[in-house]
């Protein structure tokens, strides 16, 4: 069999079957029991070229709306960001994403480097002590910052926000019953945790207070208040952030949070319809054994010179094996660099223009929406998104709008049954005033 | 590579530089400390570095040329299967249609994303013999632990609550043990033969009704068929036990035999391994998970599935696991899996195979004159060697690696699997060329020489690297995990 991929020919594969002293490759399946066998070739579709292959994934990507075609008024999660051209040139540098994990450092000081400076820019925008090299997503790390806290405590209750968006609260119950923990949500008040109901739920079994900040519906929460109630309880305090929002607000580790946990991608990292992205974790040194995943440091080698490994392994499933503070393994290394580069290239003052560009387009948004006669659910400080209430349900709006070359914001209906009709609507610094003034109007023409 | 101080990126900033280009600013201007309530308004800038954009594309070209891919070098690291990375995939991921697509937009207008990812868990329920796959775990440990989640939730939905164990083989992947720990489960290790092959009375003595599952790869980390798996399927599934497959090692097997042919309930793959997503410096990955019809109810949601002529996100799922990632998996790496398939259709995986075991067995016959070889017959994709030869010398398996280094090559896996003494695991795979083999062996065979005749040459490398062997120890012990500006 000749393919481009496949250097072997006929007379290398005589050469090396000699040499191991049996006459076909099939002699070398011969342990395989004939009863698990299996025989001819897989029911899978006929190879096709390169040029006829790129043609039918062409085909195959312009059945979908994309986002440099479509205005999308579409966050929740995941956001359409300004990402530096320089991004992808830095990310198709093959010695970066055909490496393995840095397991030999004196080949890997380029990733090692990178990672230890994603630690660092993490850490500055967090305003915490310590960070890992990055985990699978937000959601995930937000998960592994409850079983931490669950381990550190020995407590058994997580309380979390309902503000925190609805996915992620899903991935942490799903890793909760795993463990045995059980989660139990904190209600809402005017779109922000409610503070009494925290008071209340709290209790001597209480791990950890899980919130987001900016929260879900894009308002900001009382970090200090929850601060204050989660101490005192001696539980651990974890805020879940999106990095950007931090370029213009008070970062969680000014108000005294334990864990920091996050989504990077707003730095750098396509939205990909859904991953991967780059979940970080950050923590105060009090905590830094106990952190999942993995961690760069900086040493010497034997001349004094400066480098980096991978360190305080001991926590990791290769060393401890059912020991392990969890069982991660890879992490998200490329978009840690994507996030890297991206956050490199805004520098001090671009992540601060640009979180600035998002709170001012979202807040003239909504001023347009109200001029507009539209309810705007929660009033109050924000960032990017904010929710508007229509005179239809969201899912048959968001198929008109599609057809407009408009992608709508969130159904938040189906998480928040008594939020009806209302969309979480996303305004980023790529809407034009233009994009945003005709997306109202045709919102406006939306009738029952 | 060049030997020469490297800075920071930090240390190249300077007051005033801009790198950046944001879009231009065209909606009416908003005091932000009026919209911001001034406790939450940010007082301290992040020291984020400010650079030009030339400064920040030669930082990290300069890093780039600090490290060591597939692309640089021959890279036989076991059990990761670092083989080519294909660039029609890296040209695929980025077409608009599938880089720029928001997970939530309303599924008529994901049509081809769902499609793609509809027919790749159709590929990989051929290629596993599975019933269904789910592509939301994010590496392979991550669907390890949603496999046995799977296996947690079937047992339960029985009634059945006094499974608490999980067993694993003492040559097993470190992540199996882990990975049991975090879905609820105590490990309970199994011995291995002096052949390498599970010990089954040790298995017969360990299997119960508090058996959950058996993790197993197979191949094993030895690089070795478990012969007797019918049998050991047998042992665990009349315990009322399932059977967990690693599928680390599935290079090996393609179109030679199948898991769901071997009695396995519950399969993950490692996308980044077997199907070419690239590595990345040590993720992105993508593991999805497949499994038989009994265990389907359980998987997390929301499932793929086509109705009619379209394709939909499944949400209605009442005995799901749940979610186990946000959104559908690590969509970019699934469109560069799916397009591997694509490039090498039915006959192109058969011959990965056997051309990646072949590749592997005459590796181990030329090198195993130099090195001791504990289990000597035939290999699947990788074998494992034992340093202990050299040891004796004073040369370890270690200082062998870091000789690799003064070459060019990427060491093999050290020190792994645990029961094998000084290891040394050499996993080729198919793209490379005998010429290339041939090479590493001779080197690796030069080296086994100076051991013999020079031992400090091995003893001191690497003598041509970047920087030569950093102290770890002084890493651990004060650790400094970020940079401070002096």
């Amino acid at each position: 069999m000749q393919h481009r991929y496949l250097p072997m020919t006929d007379q290398d594969q005589k050469e090396m079957l000699d040499r191991i002293g049996v006459s076909s490759i099939d002699e070398l399946f011969a342990d395989i029991p004939e009863s698990v066998r299996f025989k001819g070739e897989y029911n899978i579709k006929a190879a096709v070229s390169e040029p006829d292959l790129l043609a039918e994934m062409a085909a195959m990507a312009k059945k979908n709306a994309n986002l440099k075609e479509y205005k999308s008024f579409l966050g929740a999660g995941a956001y359409d960001h300004y990402i530096p051209v320089v991004v992808d040139h830095v990310l198709s540098r093959s010695e970066f994403y055909t490496a393995y994990t840095p397991y030999q450092p004196e080949i890997s000081q380029g990733v090692l480097q990178a990672i230890f400076e994603f630690q660092t820019m993490i850490c500055e925008m967090t305003g915490m002590e310590v960070a890992n090299a990055s985990m699978y997503d937000g959601g995930t790390a937000l998960a592994e910052a409850a079983m931490l806290s669950a381990g550190h405590t020995r407590r058994k209750q997580i309380l979390v926000s309902r503000t925190v968006q609805p996915d992620t609260r899903e991935i942490l119950q799903t890793y909760a019953r795993g463990q045995n923990l059980e989660v139990v949500e904190i209600p809402e008040q005017d779109g922000v945790t409610s503070l009494t109901q925290l008071e209340e739920l709290m209790n001597e079994n209480t791990a950890c207070v899980l919130v987001q900040y900016p929260n879900f519906f894009g308002r900001i929460e009382d970090l200090a208040a929850i601060e204050k109630i989660t101490h005192a309880n001696k539980s651990l305090f974890v805020v879940s952030s999106n990095p950007l929002a931090l370029g213009v607000l008070t970062p969680p580790g000014k108000f005294g949070a334990d864990i920091v946990v996050g989504d990077a991608q707003p730095f750098g990292i396509p939205t990909s319809y859904g991953g991967p992205y780059c979940g970080f974790f950050a923590v105060t040194e009090k905590l830094m054994r106990k952190v999942p995943g993995r961690l760069v440091g900086q040493t010497v080698d034997e001349e004094g010179k400066r480098g980096f490994v991978l360190t305080l392994q001991a926590r990791e499933q290769h060393i401890r094996r059912d020991k392990a503070t969890s069982n991660i393994c890879s992490n998200q290394a490329l978009c840690a660099l994507a996030a890297s580069v991206s956050m490199a290239t805004l520098g001090k003052q671009g992540v601060r223009e640009m979180a600035s560009q998002n709170i001012q387009k979202a807040h003239y948004a909504r001023n347009q929406f109200k001029s507009a006669g539209f309810e705007v659910v929660y009033e109050g400080p924000g960032f990017n998104e904010f929710i508007v209430r229509l005179p239809i349900n969201v899912d048959a709006a968001n198929k008109r709008l599609l057809q407009k070359g408009f992608i709508g914001g969130f159904n938040l209906e189906k998480n928040y049954p008594e939020l009806k009709n209302c969309m979480l609507v996303c305004v980023t610094e790529m809407r034009k005033k233009a994009d945003i003034d005709t997306f109202v109007r045709e919102m406006g023409d939306l009738h029952a | 590579m060049r030997n020469e101080y490297q800075p920071l990126i930090f240390e190249g900033s300077r007051e005033g530089r801009k790198g950046y280009s944001l879009p231009n600013f065209d909606t009416p201007e908003f005091s932000v400390s009026e919209l911001i309530p001034s406790e939450y308004l940010r007082q301290e800038s992040p020291e984020l570095p400010e650079l030009s954009e030339l400064d920040i594309m030669r930082h990290y070209t300069a890093l780039s040329n600090r490290n060591h891919g597939v692309d640089s070098g021959f890279y036989p690291l076991g059990s990761c299967t670092m083989k080519y990375n294909p660039k029609v995939n890296e040209a695929v991921c980025r077409m608009d249609g599938f880089a720029h697509l928001h997970p939530y937009q309303p599924e008529e207008s994901t049509q081809g994303a769902l499609e793609l990812l509809f027919e790749l868990q159709e590929s990989l329920k051929e290629i596993t013999g599975m019933d269904e796959v789910t592509l939301q775990p994010a590496a392979g440990a991550h669907g390890e632990w949603t496999g046995l989640m799977l296996i947690r939730a079937y047992h339960e939905a029985r009634g059945d609550h006094k499974r608490t164990k999980v067993i694993v083989p003492d040559s097993a992947h470190g992540t199996n043990p882990a990975s049991a720990t975090i879905a609820g489960y105590e490990t309970v290790t199994i011995k291995s033969l002096e052949n390498g092959l599970v010990d089954i009375e040790d298995l017969k003595a360990h299997v119960g009704e508090d058996t959950a599952a058996l993790m197993l790869t197979n191949p094993n980390t030895l690089g070795l068929f478990e012969e007797n798996i019918l049998e050991m399927a047998k042992i665990v599934h009349e315990a009322g036990g399932k059977l967990y497959y690693d599928g680390a090692n599935l290079n090996a097997v393609m179109s030679k035999a199948r898991p769901g042919d071997m009695g396995f309930d519950v399969v993950h793959l490692n996308l980044h391994k077997t199907f070419t997503g690239p590595h990345g410096g040590g993720g992105p990955g993508s593991g999805p998970v497949g499994c038989k019809a009994d265990l389907i109810p359980y998987l997390p949601r929301p499932v793929i599935v086509k109705d009619g002529e379209s394709y939909k996100l499944d949400f209605d799922r009442p005995e799901s696991i749940g979610r186990v990632k946000q959104y559908y998996g690590n969509f970019g790496i699934n469109v560069r899996a799916y397009t591997y398939i694509r490039s090498m259709g039915p006959d192109g995986l058969k011959a990965v195979t056997e051309y990646a075991v072949l590749n592997a067995n005459y590796m181990m016959r030329r090198l195993q004159e130099h090195f001791d070889l504990p289990f000597d017959r035939h290999c699947k994709h990788e074998f494992v060697l034992s340093g202990r030869r050299q040891k004796k010398l004073g040369v370890r398996t270690l200082d062998i690696a870091k000789r690799l280094l003064d070459f060019g090559y990427h060491p093999p896996t050290i020190y792994f699997p645990l029961i094998v003494e000084e290891g040394i695991m050499v996993e080729p795979t198919e793209t490379e060329s005998k010429e290339t083999l041939d090479g590493f062996c001779d080197i690796m065979i030069q080296i086994a020489n100076e051991a013999i005749q020079n031992p400090e040459i091995v003893q001191n490398a690497p003598h041509t690297t970047v920087v030569k062997r950093l102290d770890e120890t002084l890493a651990a012990r004060k650790p400094v995990l970020r940079y401070v500006k002096e």
